[in-house]
């Protein structure tokens, strides 16, 4: 903290003689931080995020075992993934994952956001329930969530009726369901809250105006409700897809990436490559598309909707 | 204005209600029954066994230890996070120069960083470092990944300080440093509330450092503790459920009584 403070000062010390000029330009110039308020945070996150995350493009290139020191080998890497047919499986779980949550999660935290909107108490009881799935961790989800499927001991060992032999892990298409469902479950909550505070900030005029034009429920929430809602989607669904490529504990915890390899998404594809087989240099690659991936997103995210746009929406919630 | 009542969208969070109480439902009653009656009659089943067994056979199997370990690393993120961001922060509102807006938009950029994506070079810098198996490793990369959402959120919050009272202070010939420690950092509580409940959560959620950093019991945290259990022990369920709980009263404890700041965290974590 003291170096902070002594550099700061430095910094601002330059500055010092113009707060002599006329009282008049005083507004204009008043005292300003330099950038050595911003140098310590900025060393601190480029030594632990940015120079990673340069070594990963580099590492990309190479071998490396874990422990002989890392070897050039040029783009062996990239050449044996694109003819590995897992890795280009794991794009198109991950892409379908990803399209699921969307479909899943957006019409139900649309819904739940615009109900938990309203002033009512009941809705402010049962909202304080609704959210807690956001409290457990994404760990404690995943095991919650495979205590409950367990085959033998869970819910589907009750009510075979409705589940078959009762293993849901046991199979491709519910493997998949059994993922989709566990992130709704961990991901609506936290959407919803974000439909709330967009659906309560929507200015109750208009709707006034509707109904004395006799526009009945479903056609002001279809005329003016989700049009309202128009920035808060943009948000919700890139948060969403952003999420949904970076899926890690659930397919871990769930199914390993089973059965076989018919879950295997591509972040888990990476962990698998690099540190149970030992394969840095793969992992590092597939590492370097979910980079990409994600940086074309939030790039989109910035332009498009805007973090600021993020935080009015988070206004309204209480 | 009297409206009748929205039945679809009553109907819906009803069907959500069940589809959260429910597991919450048998993920309590699970935690207060003896593993043969629930292997017996079910997870569904009202339990006719009370025990506190699963709890305290958590901390048996290690819990105490992590639970220290976690709060270890919570309390040290959250102090990086406090000494490094409200500084930056301040730049960032404040300072007209280059330097500054081109430090802003790295943090912009590394918004869109997962940890997944830097997790091979961090085990090998980590190693390099000796840190492997450490405390401090997973600290330092969990305090870096919690920087450019923490930045934003209070940038958020101090640009909200109006210009005159700045002016006003600067008439009195404030340096930049007496502005920041009489104006900024007082005006920002609501903010720095904020970051401290984020980073906190990021910290003791935190799963992917710890895995891939640490090894040694002495070293885990509650959520790798939650992953082994359920590896090792994956069929004692109460008893790994009774873990899951313990995990989550630290943050049960912060939504009752600090729940604004909590929500707001929490939609810090799915800004990331």
């Amino acid at each position: 903290m003291t170096t902070q403070i002594t550099s700061a000062r430095s910094a601002a010390g330059p500055r010092k003689g113009s707060r002599r000029r006329p009282p008049a330009s005083s507004a204009t110039k008043v005292g300003r931080p330099g950038f050595a308020w911003a140098l310590p945070a900025a060393v601190f996150f480029a030594l632990f995020a940015i120079i990673p995350l340069i070594m990963v493009a580099v590492l990309s290139f190479m071998t490396w075992d874990g422990l002989s020191s890392p070897q050039f080998t040029g783009l062996d890497n990239w050449s044996r993934l694109m003819d590995d047919p897992v890795m280009v499986k794991s794009i198109w779980l991950t892409l379908l994952l990803t399209a699921l949550g969307v479909a899943l999660q957006t019409p139900l935290s649309i819904l739940l956001g615009v109900w938990a909107a309203g002033h009512q108490r009941n809705r402010a009881v049962l909202s304080v329930i609704y959210f807690i799935p956001l409290l457990l961790s994404a760990t404690a989800v995943s095991v919650l969530w495979r205590a409950l499927l367990d085959p033998n001991f869970g819910i589907p060992a009750d009510a075979t009726w409705l589940f078959g032999d009762g293993n849901l892990f046991g199979e491709q298409a519910t493997a998949i369901g059994v993922l989709a469902f566990v992130s709704t479950w961990q991901f609506t909550p936290f959407h919803t809250l974000i439909y709330q505070g967009a659906a309560r900030a929507i200015p109750q005029v208009l709707y006034q105006a509707a109904e004395i034009d006799g526009a009945g429920r479903y056609r002001q929430f279809f005329h003016i409700t989700l049009p309202q809602l128009r920035n808060a989607m943009i948000t919700s669904m890139i948060l969403m897809i952003v999420g949904g490529l970076t899926t890690f504990e659930t397919v871990l915890i769930l199914t390993q990436g089973g059965p076989g390899t018919d879950t295997t998404i591509s972040a888990y594809y990476m962990y698998d490559k690099a540190f149970k087989s030992f394969d840095y240099g793969t992992g590092s690659a597939i590492a370097l598309v979910l980079v990409v991936a994600a940086t074309i997103i939030s790039l989109i995210v910035v332009r498009v909707s805007g973090y600021d746009k993020m935080r009015s929406s988070m206004e309204g919630v209480s | 204005m009297r409206r009748r009542p929205n039945y679809l969208a009553g109907a819906g969070s009803l069907v959500w209600l069940f589809l959260v109480g429910l597991p919450l439902y048998v993920l309590l009653a699970a935690t207060l029954r003896t593993r043969q009656d629930y292997a017996e009659n079910g997870p569904i089943s009202i339990p006719d066994s009370f025990t506190l067994d699963n709890y305290t056979g958590a901390f048996d199997s290690g819990f105490g230890q992590y639970f220290f370990n976690t709060l270890v690393v919570t309390g040290c993120v959250i102090g990086i996070v406090l000494l490094l961001v409200p500084p930056l922060a301040y730049a960032i509102v404040r300072s007209r120069g280059r330097a500054t807006s081109a430090i802003f938009r790295l943090f912009l950029l590394g918004l869109a960083i997962p940890a997944q994506a830097v997790i091979v070079p961090m085990f090998y810098l980590i190693s390099e470092a000796g840190l492997y198996d450490n405390l401090l490793g997973v600290i330092l990369p969990t305090a870096a990944f919690c920087l450019p959402m923490s930045a934003l959120i209070l940038s958020g919050a101090m640009r909200d300080i109006s210009p005159e009272l700045y002016e006003a202070m600067a008439m009195d010939g404030a340096s930049p440093r007496r502005m920041f420690f009489q104006l900024v950092l007082p005006l920002s509580r609501g903010g720095l509330s904020t970051i401290v409940v984020f980073s906190a959560l990021q910290a003791w959620n935190g799963f992917l450092f710890p895995l891939v950093l640490t090894q040694s019991d002495s070293s885990k945290v509650v959520t790798l503790g939650l992953y082994n259990f359920q590896t090792e022990h994956g069929i004692d369920i109460p008893g790994l459920l009774g873990a899951v709980v313990l995990s989550m009263v630290p943050i049960l404890l912060v939504y009752l009584f600090a729940r604004r700041a909590l929500v707001q965290g929490l939609m810090g974590v799915g800004g990331k």
